[in-house]
């Protein structure tokens, strides 16, 4: 668990970051957004003490984090950043293993770890250990990256816009990976972005900044149905926040009893997908498919309308 | 190993140079034109392979002296505790390319007395500017992402100079290197002036005696080991970019 409190950052006569307080639950995803500028980086980086704080405190399970070197303190928690930062003399094995080097592990184990989050990010460890980051694809080179932050099997995970610098494409399989990641590690996620749409879909809390105060810290649903000002209404989204509000549910969890004939989404779709899907057909109602192909129920028009409504 | 046109001259500039330097007697007949009454067409008061290699390990040791000054000056300016003495290190660094290396001689004799030491003072300090300048560049050119992660994963501003900022700037350094040894190579010949060993002798001689032929030899040995010095050294930095993978 990560406890702000009351954390601030002057430059000079700028104060950057106003009086935050903040708690992140264990194992859960807390996703800071704002406008650049808005302070949101340098709260991340005050975590990590990459920025040392002129007030307040960071708790880190409790202890404060400045009870030891911060050079230490990095060590035990990952850090990944936009353009991921690899270190081009080094393969991507040497890479990963950069901070069980530092905390001086045995090779046994280094290697194996290494192979293990190879494998876990999809990368085949014969074709890739000993590659060189520029032999990679900029996807590749950004798992590389979160496999290299989460390396020593850190708690915390701090990350600034990982996939800031992605395609479209790749970015929503990095987002996929991440969450599958997170569950699997158990891992808790600091991650800063300003793009709304990885906030919420990444999400279990977002906090949203602007001139270095937080205005808001909320489930992804209460942000949208209840902001806290008309700041939040407008960084979430004024003219498609019902589309939003549908995108955080899965056709699954909406699903009336019952099929029906026609189209069908799958239960993993969102009931934003589902309405895209109505409203491509022209059709009143559409089937939801389990993970099996097999139906599980059904989705109407009037069933979605009452879900995008606050 | 492809045989072009390039490396067949390298290998020519090599067969000429070591059998010249061997068997200096076996070129008489070349530079015998050059000589006017009677004079030896080959320089005889001295062994000019021994000339060779005094010249050669005065300018070495004058440039490792100027890689550790100028590195460590390099690295200390862009610390932050260091960044103040930037303006003046460039001063010095200056000073000592701008000062011309018979200047130098002048002065240090009279504090060092003759032969070598004077010699390797000048080139030590003609030597910094390029090795410094290029340091700097090195290691302020490496990518901010790079160090910004270093940093982020707990590194210590040692680990991150020896393992990420000299690595990545090392292909620059080798560079400000090469281009000192090969400035010195040929400045290195005035400090005979001061008797320091090395092929300045002959052409001291060519020239007290009014013999083309010891000029010629003099310059001409130098200039080939200035040469295949740099053509050394750039295939050793590019042997190093390769097995780092900076290109």
């Amino acid at each position: 668990m990560i406890t702000l409190e009351e954390l601030s950052k002057q430059y000079g006569n700028t104060t950057v970051v106003d009086r935050v307080s903040l708690t992140v639950e264990r194992n859960s995803i807390m996703v800071i957004v704002g406008t650049s500028g808005s302070g949101k980086s340098t709260l991340l980086r005050m975590i990590n003490r990459l920025v040392e704080p002129s007030g307040g405190r960071v708790l880190l399970d409790g202890a404060d984090t400045r009870a030891e070197a911060a050079h230490l303190l990095r060590r035990r928690i990952g850090y990944a950043i936009q353009g991921h930062g690899l270190f081009p003399h080094r393969t991507v094995a040497e890479n990963i293993a950069t901070v069980p080097r530092l905390l001086k592990w045995d090779e046994r184990r280094i290697h194996a770890r290494v192979e293990e989050l190879l494998r876990e990010f999809q990368l085949d460890p014969q074709a890739y250990a000993a590659a060189y980051p520029h032999q990679l694809s900029g996807g590749q080179q950004q798992r590389v990256g979160v496999a290299r932050a989460l390396a020593a099997e850190p708690g915390v995970l701090l990350m600034d816009e990982p996939f800031g610098a992605l395609d479209p494409i790749i970015r929503d399989k990095a987002q996929e990976d991440l969450l599958a990641i997170q569950r699997r590690f158990g891992t808790t996620i600091v991650l800063v972005t300003h793009d709304m749409d990885e906030a919420f879909r990444l999400g279990d809390q977002v906090a949203v900044m602007s001139e270095g105060r937080l205005l808001q810290c909320d489930r992804p649903a209460v942000l949208l149905t209840r902001p806290a000002d008309p700041f939040v209404a407008r960084l979430t989204g004024l003219a498609d926040r019902a589309l939003r509000l549908l995108s955080l549910t899965t056709a699954g969890e909406a699903a009336l009893p019952g099929s029906c004939e026609g189209p069908a989404v799958p239960a993993s779709a969102s009931l934003r997908e589902a309405l895209s899907e109505l409203l491509w057909r022209g059709a009143a109602s559409v089937a939801v498919t389990g993970a099996d192909g097999a139906p599980c129920g059904h989705l109407t028009l009037a069933a979605i309308i009452a879900r995008g409504r606050p | 190993m492809r045989l072009t046109f390039t490396t067949l001259l390298r290998v020519a500039a090599v067969v000429l140079l070591l059998a010249f330097l061997f068997f200096p007697r076996a070129f008489a007949p070349l530079f015998a034109p050059l000589t006017q009454y009677g004079a030896p067409p080959i320089y005889d008061q001295g062994n000019l392979l021994q000339l060779a290699l005094a010249q050669l390990a005065t300018v070495c040791c004058a440039a490792a002296a100027s890689t550790l000054v100028a590195v460590g000056l390099g690295v200390l300016v862009t610390r932050p505790a260091g960044a103040q003495f930037l303006p003046l290190s460039r001063t010095l660094v200056n000073i000592g390319q701008t000062f011309p290396p018979v200047a130098v001689l002048a002065v240090t004799v009279p504090l060092v007395g003759f032969g070598e030491k004077p010699t390797l003072i000048a080139l030590f300090a003609y030597g910094l500017l390029p090795i410094f300048e290029n340091t700097l560049t090195g290691l302020r050119s490496c990518p901010p992402g790079v160090l910004e992660a270093a940093h982020g994963m707990g590194m210590s501003a040692r680990q991150r100079l020896l393992q990420v900022e000299l690595p990545l700037a090392m292909p620059l350094i080798l560079e400000g290197i090469r281009l000192s040894l090969v400035i010195n190579v040929g400045t290195a010949t005035i400090g005979s002036t001061v008797a320091a060993k090395g092929l300045g002798e002959v052409i001291i001689a060519g020239l007290l005696s009014n013999n083309t032929a010891f000029i010629l030899q003099g310059g001409l040995v130098t200039g080939l080991m200035a040469i295949l010095l740099y053509d050394l050294l750039a295939a050793v930095e590019r042997r190093v970019c390769r097995t780092a993978h900076l290109e």
